[in-house]
């Protein structure tokens, strides 16, 4: 297996330039017209060739979903896997080849419901994926069910008056697992996906994405506060490491932490711009990233976007996996019949 | 003193006690001094469900049987000839065992009234003639240890009593001439961090030894001389050990990095701890969050190049199903190991049983066949697990491997293999387009085997899935005379394995109209039967089965070809289901659904009844 680097740079070694062409496959996306996820397709496809990984040591794992079907418009390895288990197939392939770039691209029913534990357990062990999950609030393809991240009292079709759950938090919910890097955009902002999208590429362990998804079939504009052209740009909060935290059309708005010490909305022209909190995603405590994944409950409002965290804690058995490796290269046919004879053993001698 | 010597051929010694006794510890020491001195053996552990049951309470008793010979023996007997019990609860739970005249050594400083209580005696049996129809020895053990113990530096009274495990293992050592200095330098290996504990040990073990020698109460002893056995060099190996060898072996003769991934699970638990143990050979283990994880990343491992292993019991394969059938249509290679044990739900979980077969074979949603291999004895796990992993690799197919209780916890000595003997895996992975400009990941070979493309490999980028996929191309289909093709691909591939198949090996004798027909680990029991069977006259063939999906191409054949064929399962009766609708033969069932092996005794009857 060869030792190489694969965030960022190829360890060095020269690659022939790698254009959008390259990372698209000769399939033919069988998505809804008009659905989020082929913005987010195309982003992925574009950002991909920057990376310097080529498409033969990139492999995206996804799950069941409308999302799921991301990996056959990608021309890398790739696994359509079964619902919910992508991240645990994904650790599998990230774990055995370290020099590999995996991929996850799983929902919100795929990842925080059917496949909850695994999502969780990626992140807690900062196996070296990244994670995009397409939030879209509700279940696409079995045709509009509830899901963990719709409202509560939502009317679907297996909740005609009204869902009963509390929705989940994706944010604080990989926060919570202790996830090195989480961050979420939103799938028409190309710019702003690209971004994020390399920023996660570039961390090392797992980096978890929430991408805002609209499904215009079964639940449109369920972000358009923070996704249409108009209003968005007076919700989006966009995060950014070492800066105040403004918004707003003319950055009229922030955060800061008020007087009982919780964080709130205010308008810098009153409380002046030092009062401002400023963006560390780098804390080793996660709970000023926590406190922004509760800033909004729900992409209603002003909505913070961009990465919430992103720290540096060891890689799942990165190490453990250089000594292996070399272990299983030296074993041989002597060390095995070592192996076989070892403890306590007795000769019968031929007659 | 000397003491006369009696020979015996075989003697089944069974030891009982507390599970905070450490009776497993005496047995299995006890069987490596067997073990090199040569006898034939088979062992068999009881541990109790409980981890920590009351101490003294039946629920707590921990028992260990071994029977050696001085000729071969295929089970750990039926009926211990001597039982050695250190507390009231163990002899209540395990008397009945005991063969009638059987010899009884009980440690009777443990005889007292609260221990006699717990284990819910009302009278203290030792006193009130109620084992008069055994050889009752009675040995003050715990005093004697502590005797022995007193004057070693830095030694408490509570780890000085602890000893007498060790006690009782120097006595059974003298009565049956065990060597000791196996046992010693055991003792000085493992406590050589606690020189108080190790000499508490010693001095316990040579005072056992040394109470057999000179006490009047034991008039002799005996000898078992050491059974004829096929020369070569051999060790003793239970069926967790043997299935972590042949899963390393398999490993370096393939060149594919091992890598298990498990979800903690009673008896399963043994080969991820044994496997983390080999860090040597590059074995990766993973204890996942749950085990459809455990599955799931072990197919990710072998997507990315490895030998993808799981491993589990009952419960974890009901709950793996999925996964499994992810890598049936993936067509990838993935070894799953099911420790069998009493089901159904979480039923007994120390408890051994075979009845997972019908789940192996059909236990998944669609048509999903698969290969299913089932070890037959503790050393074989060996042979079965480098099958599985041959198979796995040369038909890309998930693989189910059923062990049991009985096998992962039983041992016997095994004939060490030349390494160079062992079969040769080749992965054989694609590097090449194997069509016209492009790369197919469904277009099979001769054995119907599809190519196994794997990360890094430039120009071979595939996306496979659980859809179902098109002939030769991969790509998702819904055509439905691909998918009627697809299905009849994957089962004549499976079908396939067949071929490799040797011819069933049948033990003949002359005349004989009757076959009986196992699988699993019930060879043993099946083999003792059959042989006492012909002694009494009786003519009957045995044949046992590994390979269970695809069934051996002979066996129609074979089970037509007798007036009557039995079938004794430990489950309701699964492979005589199979065999009836494949072969229409009558075949008759012998079942046992007790947690238990079957017994040479019992077995023996039922064919008797049956010729
Ligand atoms: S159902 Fe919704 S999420 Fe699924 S493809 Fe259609 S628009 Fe997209």
């Amino acid at each position: 297996m060869p030792d190489v680097k694969v965030n960022g740079a190829n360890g060095g070694s020269p690659l022939p330039t790698l254009t959008k062409k390259d990372f698209s496959s000769d399939q033919e996306t069988r998505w809804c017209p008009g659905c989020g996820d082929y913005a987010i397709l195309a982003t992925v496809q574009s950002v991909l060739p920057e990376l310097g990984v080529p498409p033969e040591r990139t492999v995206f794992v996804s799950g069941i979903g409308c999302a799921g079907r991301f990996v056959y418009y990608v021309d890398t390895y790739g696994i359509h896997g079964i619902h919910g288990r992508a991240p645990a197939i994904a650790t599998g392939i990230a774990v055995s080849r370290p020099d590999l770039s995996v991929w996850v691209v799983t929902g919100d029913g795929d990842a925080l419901s059917i496949g909850g534990n695994h999502l969780i357990h990626a992140l807690r062990r900062n196996v070296p994926l990244r994670i995009l999950l397409f939030n879209n609030q509700i279940y696409g393809l079995t045709k509009g069910q509830y899901s963990p991240t719709s409202e509560q009292g939502k009317i679907t079709k297996s909740t005609p008056f009204g869902s009963q759950d509390h929705p989940f938090n994706p944010i604080a919910l990989a926060l919570g697992a202790e996830a090195s890097f989480v961050a979420r955009t939103v799938d028409v902002d190309r710019g702003h996906v690209a971004e994020v999208l390399r920023a996660a590429a570039a961390h090392r362990g797992s980096a978890f994405v929430e991408i805002y998804q609209n499904c215009n079939v079964f639940n449109d504009g369920a972000f358009e506060p923070v996704r249409e052209k108009g209003v968005r740009e007076a919700n989006q909060i966009r995060l950014e490491h070492g800066k105040p935290i403004r918004f707003g059309r003319e950055g009229e708005r922030g955060v800061a932490r008020g007087a009982d010490g919780g964080l709130e909305i205010v308008e810098v022209a009153e409380v002046g711009e030092d009062a401002l909190l400023v963006h560390d995603a780098k804390r080793p405590d996660p709970s000023l990233a926590f406190e922004l994944a509760h800033l909004a409950e729900r992409p209603t409002g002003p909505t913070p976007i961009g990465v919430f965290r992103a720290v540096e804690r060891p890689v799942y058995a990165e190490e453990l996996g250089r000594e292996l490796a070399e272990a299983h290269r030296r074993a041989d046919a002597e060390q095995l019949a070592e192996l076989l004879r070892s403890g306590d053993t007795w000769t019968v001698p031929a007659a | 003193m000397t003491k006369d010597v009696k020979e015996r051929e075989r003697v089944v010694v069974r030891f009982a006690g507390d599970s905070g006794d450490g009776m497993q510890l005496v047995g299995s020491r006890f069987t490596d001094a067997t073990a090199v001195l040569g006898n034939d053996l088979a062992t068999l552990p009881d541990f109790p469900a409980e981890i920590r049951a009351p101490a003294g309470t039946l629920a707590g008793v921990s028992a260990f049987q071994i029977h050696f010979a001085s000729r071969d023996i295929l089970t750990p007997g039926d009926r211990p000839n001597v039982l050695v019990a250190m507390n009231p609860a163990a002899l209540k739970a395990n008397l009945g065992t005991l063969e009638k005249g059987g010899m009884l050594i009980v440690n009777e400083d443990s005889f007292g009234d609260n221990n006699l209580k717990k284990a819910g005696y009302e009278r203290n049996p030792l006193e009130d003639g109620s084992l008069d129809d055994y050889q009752l020895v009675r040995v003050p053990m715990t005093t004697l240890t502590v005797r022995a113990t007193e004057g070693i530096d830095g030694l408490m009274s509570k780890d000085a009593q602890r000893c007498k495990n060790l006690f009782a293992l120097g006595l059974l050592s003298w009565m049956y001439g065990r060597p000791t200095d196996v046992s010693e330098e055991w003792i000085e290996r493992k406590f050589a961090a606690k020189p108080a504990i190790k000499a508490a040990n010693l001095a316990a073990f040579r005072a056992g030894y040394n109470f057999g020698e000179t006490a009047e109460l034991l008039g002799v002893h005996y000898e078992v001389k050491a059974a004829p056995a096929e020369p070569g060099t051999y060790r003793n190996v239970n069926g967790t050990t043997a299935t972590a060898l042949g899963l390393i072996a398999a490993s370096v003769r393939s060149g594919l990095p091992l890598f298990l991934s498990s979800y903690p699970i009673t008896p399963a638990s043994e080969l991820l701890h044994e496997l983390s143990r080999h860090r040597r050979f590059g074995v990766r283990t993973m204890q996942a969050e749950d085990e459809i994880a455990a599955a799931s990343i072990a197919l990710g491992a072998s997507f990315g190049g490895q030998l993808g292993v799981t491993s589990t019991s009952g419960p974890g394969l009901d709950l793996k199903a999925e996964t499994i059938g992810l890598a049936v249509a993936l067509e990838l290679p993935l070894v799953i190991v099911d420790v069998q044990r009493a089901g159904p739900s979480t039923g007994m979980p120390t408890k051994t049983e075979q009845a997972d077969l019908l789940m192996a074979m059909y236990g998944r949603h669609g048509e999903s066949p698969l290969p299913v291999v089932a070890a037959s004895t503790p050393a074989q796990c060996f042979e079965a697990a480098i099958e599985a992993v041959r198979i796995a690799v040369r038909y890309r197919t998930p693989v189910i491997l059923l062990t049991d209780t009985f096998l992962a916890n039983s041992s016997e000595p095994w004939r060490l293999p030349e390494v160079s003997e062992l079969p040769e895996i080749d992965p054989a992975f694609a590097t090449e387009h194997n069509t016209e400009g492009g790369f197919w990941p469904y277009k099979r070979d001769e054995r119907l085997a599809r190519p196994w493309a794997i990360p890094g490999t430039p120009g071979l980028q595939h996306r496979i899935g659980g859809l179902e996929k098109q002939d030769l191309t991969g790509n998702i289909s819904y055509d439905p005379e691909n998918h009627e093709r697809m299905t009849r691909l994957r089962a004549a591939k499976v079908a396939k394995v067949a071929e490799d198949a040797p011819p069933i090996h049948v033990d003949r004798v002359e005349g004989a109209e009757v076959l009986v027909l196992g699988w699993g680990s019930t060879y043993g029991a099946i083999a003792a039967a059959v042989r006492r069977v012909r002694r009494g006259g009786g003519k009957v063939d045995q044949a046992h089965l590994h390979l269970l999906n695809p069934l051996p191409r002979d066996l129609g054949e074979l089970v037509r070809s007798y007036r009557k064929v039995i079938v004794p399962e430990l489950n309701m009766g699964q492979l005589v289901k199979v065999v009836r609708a494949e072969y229409l033969v009558d075949a008759d069932s012998v079942t046992k659904v007790r947690g238990l092996p079957f017994f040479t005794a019992e077995l023996e009857e039922a064919i008797r009844e049956r010729l």
